[in-house]
């Protein structure tokens, strides 16, 4: 593999750059493997990758039924942040948090990640002090966080709507170590990385049921190119979760909605970080290119049509609307849906399946995007080693049975609404 | 989205309150704890023909059984809750 420098750049640059090699193999499947991750988007490319670098073990493939990071990881609004409240989640985003901070260094590519900062609005006295609250949350577990006042807001962003009559805007939590990150190179990046060190990257390779040895367990899976047979097999198939466990006979607590991004014409640099409007839901960075990069709430049923509706596109906008008018002008230019595993308690599942063999790494509703490398550490240490990460080992499958739930939004058991 | 409701005609699905799969049937007492969690947590979440509930909250206010496909919202059939399944 050719290590990206300045110097390969300049020397490819003199060349025309018609002579970089591929970053990636794309592999014909064998007969078997150590370990099949189904799942060819952040999460799964991750967790091959850390497989082979942190647990030396290569004889891994990723199955893709499409091309890699052609599902959620392409679908998102690329935000990154670790400003959880709870206990089981605070440290599996923090650390997800640092592992963003190396990646560039650790991956040799570049994926863009952009620290400006997570700004989260509050809007009444008691929504200043439920903040006030998660912030002190996370800076006990050594997370950045900054109560900002009402003027310090307007010095970072004059241009929101101050005196809005319903929602004036008193104010905001801050994660300054928040913000962005270029999805498709965090993909690639981890596709590199992964097909360096041995992994095979197999495309268009559909799962369609699970092989079983005598004793049930799952010994490889079938697919679209033939049996692949394997000691472990992890699924990293977010939104499809469901349709894989059922393969194997499980029933999960997770429901499947879509979820819409948007991103409007190019603008001149005007939105600093990201910005999320407390109290509606929306969210909107801007990116490298100058298109504003925004979301909300999911559509509200369940859905496998990567494609949403008409009035959540218009309740977005409104959010955005009632945020800062001066987008008003801006032309939309496209959106995208996404299916998203909603869990019945907004909280992700890492952890064994109750078959021999199969490993789960889902549920990962609105927020799968930043975990990716998280989830792919922590993931490739349960493949691995059999224990949870000591990060993820709240992310159990069983909790929902037991009562320990991870209810960061203290909604009750309800997939539709988060 | 449109939604056949039985009483009122074809409504904007914005006038309905979403309530999901409506499957799983709260368990008669006494009950075992895995048969609660059954009904609360677990889901089928089939990509395909799924019956959810759906409240007609600003129209007649009734319960509707709607059987739409998750993979294109196609509605194959509609009837009130109250008249059960038989409908």
């Amino acid at each position: 593999m050719t290590h990206y420098s300045l110097f390969t750049l300049l020397r490819n640059a003199f060349s025309g750059h018609r002579h970089w090699d591929r970053a990636w193999r794309d592999a014909e499947p064998q007969e078997s493997y150590d370990v099949i991750i189904v799942g060819g988007g952040g999460h799964g490319l991750a967790t091959a990758y850390y497989l082979a670098k942190e647990h030396g073990i290569t004889n891994v493939a990723v199955l893709e039924k499409g091309w890699i990071g052609g599902g959620n990881a392409g679908r998102n609004t690329t935000i990154i942040r670790s400003n959880y409240g709870l206990p089981g989640n605070i440290p599996f985003y923090e650390w997800s948090m640092k592992l963003w901070e190396g990646m560039e260094q650790d991956l040799n590519y570049n994926t863009m990640v952009s620290q400006r900062g997570v700004l989260n609005l509050y809007h009444s006295d008691a929504q200043r002090d439920a903040y006030a609250r998660r912030g002190n949350m996370m800076r006990l577990h050594g997370v950045d966080a900054e109560l900002l006042g009402r003027d310090q807001v307007q010095a970072m962003a004059p241009f929101l709507d101050y005196e809005n009559a319903r929602f004036p805007i008193q104010g905001g939590l801050l994660q300054r170590r928040g913000g962005t990150a270029r999805h498709d190179a965090v993909v690639w990046g981890y596709a590199r990385g992964a097909s360096d060190r041995g992994v095979d990257i197999i495309q268009n390779c559909a799962v369609t049921g699970m092989l079983r040895g005598p004793d049930g367990s799952i010994t490889g899976v079938e697919t679209t190119r033939g049996p692949i047979r394997a000691k472990k097999v992890g699924l990293s198939v977010a939104g499809n979760s469901s349709r894989l466990a059922e393969m194997a006979g499980l029933r999960l607590p997770i429901e499947s909605h879509v979820l819409q991004a948007f991103v409007s014409e190019g603008l001149k640099p005007v939105i600093p970080g990201v910005i999320t409007f407390g109290a509606g839901h929306f969210y909107v960075s801007q990116s490298d290119k100058g298109g504003l990069v925004f979301g909300g709430d999911i559509d509200g049923y369940n859905s496998y049509a990567q494609r949403g509706n008409l009035p959540t596109v218009e309740d977005v906008c409104e959010g955005g609307m009632a945020l800062m008018p001066m987008i008003g002008r801006a032309r939309l230019l496209r959106s995208w849906g996404g299916i998203m595993d909603m869990s019945m308690d907004g909280s992700p599942i890492i952890d064994h399946a109750p078959v021999g063999g199969l490993y789960l790494n889902a549920g990962w509703c609105y927020g799968g995007f930043k975990a990716t490398p998280a989830a792919g550490w922590c993931f490739a240490h349960l493949l691995a080693t059999d224990q949870p990460h000591e990060t993820a080992a709240d992310f159990r499958l069983d909790r929902f049975a037991t009562g320990h739930v991870i209810d960061e939004k203290g909604q009750g058991a309800q997939p539709n609404l988060h | 989205m449109r939604i056949p409701c039985p009483y009122c005609g074809d409504r904007d699905s914005q006038e309905f309150v979403y309530r999901g799969d409506a499957a799983p049937v709260r368990p008669s007492d006494p009950a075992e704890e895995t048969e609660f969690f059954d009904y609360v947590y677990l889901r089928e979440n089939p990509a395909g023909p799924i019956d959810e509930l759906w409240y007609h909250a600003q129209g007649c206010r009734n319960w509707i059984t709607l059987t739409r496909d998750t993979r294109d919202h196609a509605i194959s059939a509609a009837r009130l809750t109250s008249e059960g399944k038989s409908a």
